[in-house]
């Protein structure tokens, strides 16, 4: 394994300590064919570095573009992504299921 | 997730100790539940079978949704005796999502050319099994057939909280068994922690059946409410 969530929680700690905005976003729900679990953690920082996943990298950038808003409201966001989503064509999950992702501050 | 939350985590993980994150995703409050605490926690019941099936989920609780977030440790399994089951047992044990190691002070027995994937720790027990700190997330199995090496084991896996203690050996052999642990001290309620003769009844007969059975009897123990386990 490239990076286990013990290194992606340990990152997002170290990242915070070195005074780095930093979000955390968790797979909370999925339906049908989803590529990563629930409970799958994906840590960005304000600089738009990334560990983790939270699908098989077909929605990790929308995922952070939107962690770039959080860390900068501090409110926490539900993002949701299917094939039904009107933006599936950009970035939806080939897979055919849909993910619901918790993007939050840590720090807030 | 506030940062002394994070912290805390990262705490309890590294100490392979489960934690639960509770969020309540309509306003983003947050708090971590420790293993220990959640016998009194209102959510005792939904947290119990979330950890033991390790499965993160989302719940609702009088109209507000809750995401569960399970931190379980990585299950591991030791293996006393680089023997002929243990070769069917460990790329099995793997595939199942276990750290597996084998250990066995006979070097003839306890080569990488005979475990080509997992760590194998060519000591006797009370050299190799204290450094690998055995916990309430291993699960042990002693399987040389041979006293002087399965018994030390056994009695230091006594000594330790984890889930599952199995131990090859027909019931003839395992009552003999039983009385040399309990000339060296071991009390008959840890004893009864011993399964055996080891794993499920499926009438195993090749290495790679007993294998199975042995697995089917660890993960029963892993998933399981205790009482059903037993």
């Amino acid at each position: 394994m490239l990076s286990n969530d013990n290194d992606i929680l340990k990152a997002a700690e170290d990242w915070q300590k070195a005074g780095r905005g930093v979000a955390l976003a968790t797979v909370v729900e999925t339906w049908g064919s989803a590529p990563r679990p629930t409970g799958s953690n994906l840590v960005i920082n304000d600089e738009g570095a990334f560990l983790g996943s939270v699908s098989g990298g077909c929605v990790e950038g929308a995922v952070v573009t939107e962690a770039l808003d959080v860390i900068a409201s501090g409110k926490p966001k539900m993002l949701e992504f299917g094939v039904a989503d009107e933006t599936a064509w950009n970035v939806g999950l080939s897979c055919g299921g849909t993910i619901r992702v918790f993007v939050e501050k840590v720090g807030s | 997730m506030k940062t002394d939350l994070l912290t805390s985590l990262n705490a309890e993980r590294s100490a392979r100790r489960p934690v639960i994150v509770v969020t309540d995703v309509g306003n983003g409050e947050q708090r971590l539940v420790k293993a220990d605490a959640i016998k009194a926690d209102p959510l005792a019941a939904d947290l119990d079978k979330h950890l033991r099936m390790n499965k993160s989920a989302m719940i609702e609780v009088d109209g507000k949704k809750l995401f569960l977030n399970v931190y379980a440790p990585t299950a591991r399994l030791i293996v006393i005796g680089a023997v002929h089951i243990s070769q069917a047992l460990a790329p099995l044990a793997a595939s199942l999502g276990y750290e597996v190691t084998v250990v066995d002070p006979r070097t003839a027995f306890a080569s990488p050319e005979r475990f080509p994937d997992v760590p194998v720790v060519a000591e006797w027990p009370d050299v190799a099994l204290p450094p690998l700190g055995v916990d309430r997330y291993t699960a042990f199995v002693a399987l040389t057939h041979d006293p002087k090496i399965d018994d030390p084991a056994l009695l230091h896996a006594l000594s330790r909280d984890c889930f599952y203690i199995g131990a090859l050996g027909s019931r003839k052999t395992h009552g003999r068994r039983l009385d040399r642990l309990k000339e060296q001290g071991a009390t008959d309620s840890s004893l009864a922690r011993i399964h055996a003769p080891i794993g499920l009844a499926i009438g195993a007969v090749s290495p790679a059946e007993i294998a199975v059975s042995i697995m089917a009897e660890i993960t029963a123990r892993l998933r399981l409410p205790q009482e059903k386990a037993a």
